[in-house]
């Protein structure tokens, strides 16, 4: 038979496996909740041991991608994210995952071609949007300023 | 209190990505990125502010919290420096997780083997 | 030697001397584990990097075809194979240890039944008295050239496949064996205009489904004729979309119709379709297929590696996935 490509499109989508979101929405909830929850029981610890709020807030941060750097180190990451999904990728752990697991996987390629520049082939856009952005913002704030 | 808050507004936060994930098929550089942006805009509108006041690390773990406090400091840098704030402001408050990530990476990466996974 | 439409015919059949597969730790423990000549229990194979490790898998493959019937290099007048890495670096490499006259062949994962085809015209044709055809993939080494780091946390979608650890080897001759290589369809490239590279069995099955029917028109026969037909790699969800496009022609498959995408690996291994690569056809084909042929338990066999023609480049640019597949078709018990 001769083959329509949207009769086709159809066809393959018949033969898929359903979406797995029923087992892979409640992992990503617990899991991400319970990261966001640690970050809460550091903030807490580190407000007690006196820094401000804002200091506090980095330390947080810190903390966190430290943990993410070490899972994916230690090669736990990967198999928390399977079951975790958005759970480990959306926290500020998927970002230091991120990071953190070309600059090892192309060590094999030396440390200044392989691990530094790879580093950012996942995280490059990431900080790339998030700078621009945050320069938009700064110029509009200013501009509106300047404008009265 | 503060951390049942923290606990369900992340988890809800995670899961509506994971839906966004299953459903889009989008890459996670894509999705994160996606997210750095709508918390600078969130932040700017004056939207995610009262969210970090509500669930605390719930709201500022997630990545819309790495905008949220790029946003929050090009607010207080150009209110201090003018139009140079606007340069200086977001990476300034970023500054210790992305130092944090790019130095404790390579330092994994001295010390650590890439592993196998099949 | 003939051609009749796309089909090249072998009156005298090319015949299979000798054949082995290598494999990964986690192809070792699939269904077909016991078939595999060699099992590796460190998917470094003791090396440092990836690429080197699947350059000597390539190696241990070889190394086992050429035990079983005493072959020796020198017999052999020329190898042809390929891998799925850039600029076939696995192969390369490894043919820099077998010293042969070396083909480079790149037809994603269909290269194994691309190097079938072009062994048999060499041998065939007169130019070569013994070809060493092969082909090898590597779950790692293509991971990290296709996707992601290993150690990075991402999920895969339920269509996606699972690269296969894996090397096949065959060696074909001109003197009479059990096995014989009687005809031969290369195939044209087909593109249904699939995009997502999390779903390659969808975008493959059209270029299988039509080499087939390529194949049964050319040599006048039809499904029924054959005791396997078997692809390359579509897994689950291409394995579906062809049967269900003959069948709307009218021709049901049934259980003569396989996908070695599907026999690598069993559910609990959480490869989600199927197995994909170059190797995975390979391995089923030198390690489960030739055999059963060479006993009799098969008499004739449809062999269809399938490939996805695409790259990181060409996906980042939009384009779509366009798929090929090869046939050989093959006699046993002669």
């Amino acid at each position: 038979m001769k083959l329509d490509r949207k009769e086709y499109r159809a066809l393959c989508k018949e033969q898929e496996p359903s979406s797995p979101s029923r087992r892979t929405v409640p992992a990503a909830f617990a899991v991400g909740g319970a990261l966001c929850l640690l970050g809460q029981v550091l903030r807490t610890l580190f407000e007690n041991m006196g820094l401000d709020e804002k200091a506090a807030g980095t330390a947080v941060s810190i903390s966190l991608i430290f943990l993410g750097v070490a899972l994916t180190a230690l090669r736990l990451f990967e198999k928390i994210a399977k079951f975790a999904g958005a759970g480990t990728l959306v926290p500020i752990t998927g970002f230091a995952n991120a990071i953190a697991s070309p600059a090892l996987e192309f060590k094999t390629e030396g440390f200044v071609l392989g691990t530094c520049v790879k580093m950012f082939t996942i995280a490059g856009p990431v900080l790339t949007w998030g700078i621009s952005a945050s320069v938009v913002y700064g110029l509009a704030l200013w501009l509106a300023e300047v404008m009265g | 209190m503060m951390y049942v808050k923290a606990f369900l507004v992340g988890g809800v936060i995670c899961a509506l990505s994971q839906v966004l994930i299953d459903r889009t098929r989008l890459t996670p550089a894509r999705i994160l990125s996606a997210y750095v942006v709508l918390g600078v805009i969130l932040s700017g509108v004056g939207i995610w502010g009262p969210v970090v006041e509500f669930a605390g690390t719930g709201a500022t773990v997630p990545l819309l919290g790495f905008g949220h406090t790029m946003a929050e400091g090009v607010k207080t840098a150009v209110r201090e420096q003018g139009v140079l704030g606007a340069f200086t402001g977001g990476l300034t408050a970023s500054a210790g997780g992305i130092a944090a990530a790019v130095f404790f990476s390579l330092l994994a990466a001295f010390l650590f083997q890439p592993g196998d996974r099949s | 030697m003939s051609r009749s439409g796309d089909t090249l015919f072998f009156e005298t059949p090319v015949w299979v001397n000798t054949w082995a597969a290598a494999v990964g730790t986690k192809e070792g423990q699939g269904p077909l584990g016991s078939y595999f000549d060699y099992v590796t229990r460190d998917n470094r194979f003791g090396k440092k990097t990836w690429e080197q490790a699947e350059s000597r898998m390539i190696g241990l493959a070889c190394e086992a075809a050429l035990a079983k019937t005493g072959l020796e290099l020198s017999q052999i007048d020329c190898a042809l194979g390929g891998d799925l890495l850039n600029q076939c670096i696995s192969t390369g490499f490894a043919a820099r240890g077998l010293g042969l006259p070396y083909f480079g062949l790149y037809g994603a994962c269909s290269t194994m039944a691309e190097s079938l085809i072009l062994g048999s015209v060499l041998v065939s044709g007169g130019f070569a008295r013994r070809t060493l055809c092969l082909a090898s993939s590597h779950f790692c080494s293509a991971e990290r050239q296709y996707r992601y780091p290993l150690e990075y946390g991402g999920q895969r979608p339920p269509t996606a496949q699972w690269t296969a650890t894996a090397c096949g080897a065959a060696v074909l001759q001109n003197e009479k064996t059990a096995v014989g290589i009687t005809a031969a369809t290369p195939g044209r490239v087909y593109d249904p205009g699939i995009t997502d590279a999390g779903n390659m069995g969808a975008a493959m099955a059209q270029s299988a489904y039509e080499t087939l029917r390529t194949f049964f028109r050319d040599s006048g026969t039809g499904p029924k004729d054959y005791d396997l037909m078997i692809t390359g790699d579509l897994a689950s969800v291409g394995h579906g979309v062809v049967t269900e496009l003959f069948r709307r022609d009218g021709m049901e498959l049934g259980d003569r119709y396989q996908d070695c995408g599907m026999l690598l690996y069993d559910q609990s291994q959480d490869v989600h379709a199927g197995a994909s690569g170059c190797g995975c056809s390979a391995a089923v084909l030198c390690g489960r297929i030739l055999p059963d042929l060479a006993s009799g338990k098969l008499k004739k066999v449809l062999f269809c590696g399938t490939g996805a023609m695409m790259s990181p480049t060409s996906a980042n640019q939009g384009e779509s996935i366009p798929g090929i597949c090869h046939l050989v078709c093959l006699e046993g018990g002669l």
